[in-house]
């Protein structure tokens, strides 16, 4: 019966913009629900998701703290800053310095170790996610399917994003709760633009990685691990990137080479507008890193497009989309 | 004897190649240590960061944290190393069942494994420890000295051994487990990071987590080694901070060796037990895509 009606019917292949528009909204919407809905029916990687980061956050929390309980022993002994303290009233206003800057610094651990989270999903799960698909032999059953590729990769990136949203968001609370974060919000709009269009150039980057990636082949995991720590220092994850331009010589090179990548003037911005006049070292003002974010965005989407279609154009010219460990 | 040596030896020898076999050894070499140095930059930045805008200067603090980042380096490939073995030759490679059935000691092959790395961390040690001293301006305090370096290298030894039994006894579990051990790999390294004094003085930690931290052998390592490797001078400023300064030298070493005997024999036990189980179940050489 069926076969019957399988004659009866041939399939139409439907070029219309309405149905091209139909088509990969869907294969967003599919390639983002195992991200939503899939990686939370494995209980134990919520757990390590929002556990690991907040050891990494507990780590570089308790150093600064235990600079700051080093500065207070000397403070208490009589030094305020680089010289004797003239007045108990100027060791007081040291110690309540002090404590100030702690809860700066405290923040700003606390929101790049929440970055932190993205910049790993970026890595693991967008830019190598082509390699492994390859590897597991889904690549060439994406490549024939009738979708855009990017209508691919843009499932992948909103997926991880929601699914990182919300890992990310447990962990800033939970490292609010137990260091006692204080945040201020001076400017809520501007802060959730700064947010979203950090992670879109953010994903923006993890599309054009993906494609990069699958030619650079067993590279990609070793690149991936390599793109980890050096980020983290780049971008400033746990000390303000200002800091950077502290360190005479290379230390500004570092800055203007990390600034690539999205997370540093994003967590900049945040930093600022969620630490209004204590945000230690701030670069430029939240609003013309923003301008900077914007193209970053634009910049690695159009990459990304071009990327994929170099990706496709060599797949098919040698042939060697399907073949493993390589 | 020699049928072990020659499984240990090859192990190592293949988790080399396996490690490297990407790119060329020069370049593996600096990739195996762009990464430690990287996070050892984290650490200066945060320190130049916190002496510039709170105009102080806590240089034997800094001195600590650095030491005790660089002697991290083997923990973290340690552990990687071992929890790694089994899962990427039964989900990667798909290799385990040719490995497995071959007459070798499948727990000393493991142990091999992972030596490869310990030795790969160690260049990567020295390198990070050696730009501290020679590069860094101001300079970490690093003075080892002669009649030191028995007590170093015997603290060192028993610290890389009783590293590679917890490593062997949390890779054990790994028969039973799904391809994503990563978790594992990183929780562990992340706690031991946490609660052993690795980057600041134990006694910043609550009272009740600085328990955990005197329970855990590698937290007696680390302070032992930073005891033998930091200056005079350092050493009475962090001495009364750490609060393990009741203990000896040998007492730590005496730690160190019941440590690493009980993790040798709870690895045996739980090594042996992960294998059976897996076998039981017929998951040695199970694949899960997932």
């Amino acid at each position: 019966m069926s076969g019957e009606t399988a004659r009866k019917e041939p399939t139409i292949r439907r070029s219309d913009l309405r149905f091209r528009i139909g088509l990969n909204l869907r294969s967003v919407l599919g390639r983002a629900y195992p991200r939503v809905i899939g990686a939370n029916r494995e209980p134990s990687w919520v757990f390590f998701e929002v556990f690991l980061p907040l050891l990494g956050i507990a780590a570089y929390v308790y150093i600064y703290q235990a600079f700051y309980g080093a500065q207070v022993a000397a403070i208490q002994a009589g030094t305020c800053g680089l010289i004797p303290c003239t007045s108990p009233a100027d060791q007081l206003a040291h110690l309540q310095a002090a404590g100030e800057r702690l809860n700066a610094l405290v923040a700003t651990v606390v929101l790049g170790g929440t970055m932190v989270a993205f910049w790993l999903n970026v890595l693991w799960s967008m830019a190598s996610q082509l390699y492994w698909e390859k590897e597991i032999g889904n690549l060439q059953i994406y490549m024939m399917a009738p979708m855009s590729r990017m209508a691919l990769l843009a499932g992948m990136a909103i997926g991880g994003m929601f699914m990182t949203s919300v890992r990310a968001i447990s962990t800033l609370v939970a490292g609010i709760v137990v260091f006692g974060v204080i945040f201020q919000v001076a400017d809520p709009l501007l802060l959730l633009a700064v947010f979203f269009v950090t992670l879109v150039a953010l994903y923006g980057m993890g599309m054009m990685f993906a494609s990069l990636y699958l030619l650079w082949g067993r590279e990609a995991w070793n690149l991936s691990a390599l793109l980890e720590e050096p980020i983290f220092f780049s971008s400033g994850m746990y000390f303000p990137a200002g800091g950077l331009f502290l360190v005479p010589t290379w230390g500004p090179a570092v800055a203007i080479a990390g600034s690539i990548v999205p997370a540093m003037l994003g967590l900049d911005a945040l930093r600022q507008l969620t630490l209004p006049g204590t945000a230690p070292l701030p670069i430029l003002p939240p609003v013309t890193e923003l301008e900077l974010l914007l193209v970053l965005a634009v910049l690695f989407l159009i990459l990304a497009k071009f990327a994929l279609a170099h990706l496709e154009t060599l797949a098919k010219r040698e042939g060697k989309l399907t073949s493993r460990h390589q | 004897m020699n049928t072990f040596w020659r499984t240990f030896k090859v192990a190592a020898w293949l988790g080399w190649e396996m490690d490297s076999n990407w790119t060329e050894p020069w370049l593996f070499i600096v990739y195996s240590i762009i990464k430690p140095i990287a996070a050892t930059f984290i650490l200066i930045l945060m320190y130049v960061v916190f002496a510039a805008i709170g105009q102080f200067n806590a240089g034997p603090l800094f001195d600590f944290m650095y030491v005790g980042n660089a002697l991290f380096i083997f923990v973290g490939s340690t552990l990687f190393g071992t929890f790694q073995v089994i899962q990427s030759d039964r989900e990667w490679y798909q290799t385990i069942r040719y490995i497995y059935i071959s007459p070798i000691s499948f727990y000393l092959y493991v142990m091999g494994r992972a030596t490869s790395k310990i030795l790969v961390s160690t260049f990567a040690v020295v390198i990070t420890l050696a730009f501290g001293a020679f590069v860094l301006n101001p300079p970490v305090q690093i003075s080892l000295s002669l009649s030191s370096i028995p007590v170093f290298i015997a603290g060192l030894l028993l610290g890389l051994f009783c590293l590679l039994a917890i490593g062997i006894t949390l890779g054990g579990v790994t028969f039973l487990m799904a391809r994503h051990t990563q978790t594992l790999a990183e929780a562990v390294p992340g706690i031991f990071y946490v609660f052993c004094g690795v980057l600041f003085p134990l006694t910043v930690l609550p009272g009740w987590l600085q328990g955990i931290g005197k329970a855990i052998p590698l937290t007696y390592w680390f302070d032992l080694s930073r005891r033998l490797l930091l200056s005079p001078a350092d050493q009475s400023v962090l001495t009364p901070l750490t609060g393990l300064g009741d203990f000896s030298d040998r007492t730590i070493l005496a730690f160190l060796a019941i440590s690493s005997v009980v993790f040798f024999v709870l690895s045996l036990g739980v090594f042996k037990l992960g294998e059976y189980l897996a076998r039981k179940a017929g998951k040695i050489d199970m694949t899960t895509s997932y």
